[in-house]
């Protein structure tokens, strides 16, 4: 396999770029101190193809590879993470979707997810339940040719926007003869009755995202809502995130490098001591250990992406390489308020955004903990 | 309609210009399509549309134009054609025009659309010449065009104000800013354009001896502008300061 970028690949990087330059950080400060979700961008970004860069054509995507929509997300997130999070949890929904759903299921949500028109949701997370999914509480039972579902899902992405159109909830089904839970999946359009939705949920950073409570109470849902296989929710829930793990490492890549990118126009113009900072060789040396972990993470996130798109078993390399490059994203915006001094933690400064939003990344989609017991886990399964 | 855009590579706008042994560098430079014919890009791709008809995007170069070409390829233009100069050894506008009209004379047009200037040498004359060489009408520094039954309905910014012009096809038009919103790229359209063809011409394809597109200009000196000097800063009373500032801008700056 090559580990160089595509002419096209590059052509879309660079699309990525130029839009995110032009069409987010001019509105950004604006909209991040507002801690509002921008429609207009997101739907911008759908109308480019941004939104379904690996998905069918057919319903809408782009039939591009995982590794153009890594790339994506990286340059999205080098102006502004919290935007690129609207695509990576609507397309959550998309890859449950297209794997698991029928081709009615697909047909009547995936062409407005897809092209950005609407957004999709995914409700696993509830007050005491994480990754350790035996906790979860959330019931849905059959009744009259009816799923109803009743309790309550925390930290949702996407949940309550003005475009959102469905979420996606796990809930216990059921207790196998072991006694563990069974979990299924179920598609719940927004505005079913008994879904309520709480304000959003004021967060340390990525502020252009938006994320809710969701309480379902006696939530009533169409049979053939049920997604994919009975019981096997659980697994198909799993498979959906560690394929969109390596995303939250591309998104951590591109905040890191955008943390660079203020930091090197800042350092150009500020003298301390009569000399510019860059002159000064604790600043050199501090930006170049920046660009070599970034560079490092970028690889990590790179080869996971390229072992999805061959189809390869890229489990343990998405989880080395989200850990990896959330490490490196708090490291490298950490620095990069350092070198701005008292300008970096003013808000107005594009750095503060950056530093605010980077530790989010050691925690979503599986905490570094987490990610160390896959790892972990993966490598015994070698050795022993 | 047979629409043709004349487009040229330029520097990214960002690109600080270094100029070493008289000559500007551009081995680390980024290029860009060269913002006004962007204008002339989106344009063409609009008419076509409601027009229906093709979309040809034409540039005078090297290999390395491919890219750009490219790039207009994913923005929607239907084909590309590279006209390779790298037999001629000194370029100018008129090369440039000479080896486009040659081109486009063996080819059937409508409506030829170009920038108004490339942001790099600035001259405006390639789309003009090209008019004249091929005996068309043309219309520099157009802010709307808009075409019914071979009949163009154009208008003109002239120095900030603007003029009316009705023209028959078929045409040349260069564009200026305002004219439209260019847009970018999309993913479907890039993963296209790799598939659309790009054709590329050379001086022999053409009938052209390489002395007859040689420079008829000649490059003198190279060199950046002045750096900007400090200001200066007046003392003393206001009357003698006013006597001090009317004679330094009559002795000095020689504006009055």
């Amino acid at each position: 396999m090559t580990i160089f970028l595509t002419e096209e690949d590059v052509m879309i990087k660079e699309t990525a770029r130029n839009f995110a330059l032009k069409e987010i950080q001019p509105i950004i400060n604006e909209l991040h101190e507002e801690e509002k979700f921008s429609k207009e961008i997101h739907q911008k970004m759908g109308e480019l193809g941004f939104v379904g860069v690996p998905y069918p054509e057919k319903y809408g995507g782009s039939g591009g590879t995982w590794l153009q929509f890594a790339l994506v997300h990286e340059e999205i997130s080098r102006i502004d993470s919290g935007v690129a999070n609207a695509i990576m949890g609507n397309c959550s929904v998309c890859t449950l979707l297209n794997t698991f759903g029928t081709d009615e299921q697909k047909e009547k949500w995936l062409p407005n997810l897809l092209t950005g028109k609407k957004l999709g949701a995914i409700a696993l997370t509830e007050p005491n339940a994480g990754s350790d999914a035996s906790n979860l509480r959330t019931s849905a039972k059959l009744e009259n040719g009816q799923w109803v579902l009743n309790g309550a899902k925390t930290f949702i992405t996407n949940a309550g926007t003005e475009i959102t159109d469905v979420i996606i909830v796990a809930a216990v089904t059921g207790i196998d003869n072991k006694g563990r839970k069974n979990i299924s999946t179920f598609v719940v359009p927004k505005n079913t009755e008994g879904l309520i939705v709480s304000p959003p949920l004021k967060k340390i950073g990525w502020h252009t995202s938006d994320t809710r409570e969701l309480t379902f109470d006696n939530c009533r849902i169409s049979e053939d809502y049920l997604l994919g296989e009975l019981h096997k929710g659980y697994r198909q829930a799993l498979q959906t995130i560690t394929a969109g793990r390596f995303l939250i490492g591309s998104m951590a890549v591109g905040l890191a490098q955008g943390a660079l990118d203020y930091s090197m126009s800042y350092i150009d113009e500020r003298e301390t001591f009569g000399k510019k900072l860059r002159d000064h060789q604790d600043v050199q040396f501090k930006i170049a250990q920046m660009i070599t972990k970034i560079h490092s993470a970028r690889l990590m996130v790179y080869y996971a992406a390229a072992l999805r798109d061959q189809n390869k078993d890229f489990s343990q390399e998405a989880s080395m390489a989200k850990m990896r490059a959330s490490q490196v994203a708090v490291e490298v915006a950490r620095e990069a308020v350092q070198l701005h001094g008292g300008y970096g933690v003013m808000r107005e400064y594009d750095v503060s955004r950056h530093y605010q939003a980077s530790k989010i990344f050691e925690i979503v989609e599986g905490t570094s903990e987490i990610q160390n017991i896959i790892i972990s886990r993966g490598l015994m399964k070698e050795y022993y | 309609m047979n629409i043709f855009v004349i487009m040229k590579r330029t520097f990214d706008t960002e690109e600080k210009l270094i100029i070493h042994n008289g000559k500007i560098e551009d081995d680390s430079a980024t290029f860009i399509i060269n913002p006004y014919d962007e204008y002339a890009i989106e344009e063409a791709i609009r008419i076509r549309d409601a027009h229906g008809g093709e979309v040809t995007v034409l540039s005078v170069g090297e290999e390395e134009i491919e890219k750009e070409l490219r790039t207009a390829l994913a923005i929607g233009a239907d084909k590309a054609v590279l006209i390779n100069s790298e037999d001629v050894e000194e370029l100018d506008q008129y090369t440039t025009a000479i080896l486009i009209a040659t081109y486009l004379q063996g080819q059937q047009y409508d409506l030829i659309l170009g920038g108004n200037v490339a942001i790099d040498g600035g001259s405006g004359q390639v789309g003009p010449r090209v008019a004249e060489i091929l005996g068309i009408p043309q219309a520099t520094t157009i802010t709307k065009l808009e075409i019914d039954q071979g009949q163009a309905t154009i208008i003109r910014d002239v120095e900030g104000d603007e003029e009316i012009v009705e023209v028959a096809l078929p045409l040349l038009v260069t564009a200026q800013q305002g004219l439209n919103d260019p847009r970018y790229p999309s993913l479907p359209g890039i993963m296209k354009a790799k598939k659309k063809p790009l054709e590329i011409v050379d001086l022999d394809d053409l009938n052209i001896d390489e002395e007859d597109a040689e420079a008829k200009t000649q490059t003198i000196e190279i060199y950046l502008p002045p750096q900007k000097q400090a200001g200066k800063i007046l003392k003393g009373e206001l009357t003698d300061q006013t006597k001090e500032l009317v004679t330094l801008l009559k002795s000095e700056a020689k504006v009055i």
